[in-house]
């Protein structure tokens, strides 16, 4: 496994996993650190061995948002050269499940960083918020746009624009998060959940994802449509076979991903 | 360290003593803030297994201190800033906490009492919902723990009536735990205190955990809650120590983990 300077990478039995390593910070992201977590997930997303990947936080927080000292003292011409944003973009290319784990604090960059994952988890306690309007700035790395597309526009610009902190509790109720657990427990309910993922077939559960992506851009007549060629090009997969058979055999699937 | 209370750590408990004893001890925004830090503290150490709560002096605590009341006052705003966070704090806290109730606990200083999970009252104490008496309604969690407590009917009674509720009558309401002579209120809550803080801790927490989901989830939502706080009660120290002890026909002894 590569070595990191501010992520730890493993992976155990098909479920890959990413911890933020800056703890004494809240994992506060810099610009290496977000580099280093999308070089991780895509190079889980080419292992064949990967079937899900988890991605959480060492310490208290999940992640406390963007490292401030480093844009600073930033200008226009400079971010637009540094284009540090592409990097966020390819999390939006990864083709294999990513749920993520959070507790603490889930700010600013951490936030986004949380809305690019699939599937959330968080510890109860846990408070989400987008407190960059009190630096006199706004979230660049997407947030206005995918917190919108989960909660719509009129909790998304209240949120926003009062930078307020947004509680597990609240942020189920507005379909942010899939569970709110014991804090104890965070990792151990991440991973049962991620295992019952990767038992599946991953190519049903890779163009399930491909589609249900769809569906955010796309009319739904185009949805329907490509939704459509994803279930006929799935029928090509030995999976399919495989798991129709072991339904008629009554016995559990073998899926193998091909 | 603290000018309105007093904060000591004795036999894994922390003593955290209201000290302004000739108000009886009455709330100023300060005694609000100490609290909630002194809360906060004993939260996190190691070395607490239960928090104690009580008054310098012949009062438990008067209620907010009307001498800092004046006619530009946001009510609200003070319940946001100061009580609200001081009462959420005791609310959140998984060890257990002890009103040591040694006299009069009136207005917030009854809700202080109210948010404890154990009330200790001296037969001289007495609680008083004294809000109405000033055109006011009961506040910092008073109605929300009350209503639990007592039943809506009994809790509209106590506040509407505003009238004072002795310790005896405290106890057959079930708003005390238990009640003790004044004579020796000191060593009952010590001893009492004593026995909470050599409890298994973390199960204890975790109980409250699941009270708490009791009330505020669907049934669905606790037997989850359950689930989960069993899990990590059948993780700790303190369980297996109970189990051994229980084998071995001896008294457990837990380390609180």
């Amino acid at each position: 496994m590569k070595s990191y300077e501010f992520i730890e990478a493993s992976l155990s039995d098909g479920i890959a996993l990413i911890e933020l390593n800056r703890p004494a910070q809240y994992n506060a992201l810099n610009r290496t650190m977000v580099r280093e977590i999308v070089d991780a997930v895509e190079s889980f997303d080419r292992n064949e061995e990967v079937r899900v990947i988890v991605l959480t936080g060492k310490g208290r927080a999940f992640s406390a948002g963007a490292d401030i000292d480093e844009m600073a003292g930033d200008d226009p011409v400079r971010l637009e050269l540094l284009n540090q944003f592409a990097d966020w973009d390819r999390l939006s290319f990864i083709k294999k499940p990513i749920i993520g784990a959070v507790k603490g604090y889930v700010f600013g960059g951490g936030f986004e960083l949380a809305l690019n994952c699939d599937l959330l988890i968080a510890a109860s306690g846990t408070e989400f918020s987008f407190p960059e309007v009190n630096l006199g700035v706004m979230p660049g790395a997407g947030g206005t746009q995918r917190l919108t597309k989960i909660v719509g526009r009129t909790k998304a610009l209240e949120w926003l624009w009062s930078g307020s902190r947004i509680h597990a509790e609240t942020a189920i109720q507005h379909g942010l998060i899939n569970r709110i657990v014991s804090p104890e427990l965070l990792m151990e309910e991440t991973m049962k959940m991620a295992k019952q993922i990767a038992v599946q077939a991953p190519l049903a559960i890779r163009l399930i994802k491909d589609s249900v992506n769809k569906a955010v851009d796309y009319s739904l007549y185009e949805g329907m449509q490509y939704e459509r060629k994803n279930f006929y090009l799935l029928f090509a997969s030995e999976d399919q076979k495989e798991g129709m058979t072991a339904f008629i055999e009554k016995r559990k699937p073998d899926f193998k991903g091909r | 360290m603290y000018e309105t209370i007093t904060y000591l750590i004795n036999n894994g408990a922390a003593w955290i003593t209201l000290n302004r004893p000739n108000t009886l001890n009455a709330f100023v925004s300060k005694m609000n803030q100490e609290i909630t830090h002194a809360i906060k503290t004993a939260s996190a150490s190691d070395e607490v297994r239960a928090i104690v709560i009580t008054g310098a002096g012949r009062g438990f605590c008067s209620g907010q201190d009307l001498s800092e009341v004046d006619e530009h006052m946001d009510h609200g705003e003070v319940l946001r800033k100061h009580y609200g966070p001081m009462i959420k704090q005791i609310y959140q806290c998984e060890k257990p906490i002890i009103a040591a109730v040694n006299g009069v606990a009136a207005g917030a200083g009854f809700s202080l009492a109210l948010a404890c999970d154990f009330r200790l009252m001296s037969d001289r104490a007495s609680f008083l919902n004294a809000f109405v008496h000033i055109g006011l309604i009961p506040d910092s969690g008073n109605s929300y723990f009350l209503t639990r407590l007592v039943g809506e009917a009994r809790a509209l009674e106590i506040s509407v009536l505003g009238e004072k509720i002795k310790a005896e009558q405290a106890l057959s309401l079930g708003l005390a735990t238990k009640v003790f002579p004044a004579d020796h209120f000191e060593a009952e809550v010590q001893q009492f205190t004593e026995r909470i803080a050599s409890m298994p801790t973390k199960a204890v927490g975790l109980i409250k955990r699941t009270i708490k989901a009791a009330g505020n989830t669907s049934f669905q939502d606790y037997l989850e809650e359950e689930a989960q706080g069993q899990r990590i009660a059948g993780l700790t120290k303190d369980h297996r120590e109970g189990v051994q002890a229980f084998i071995e026909k001896r008294k457990p002894v837990f380390v609180g983990k």
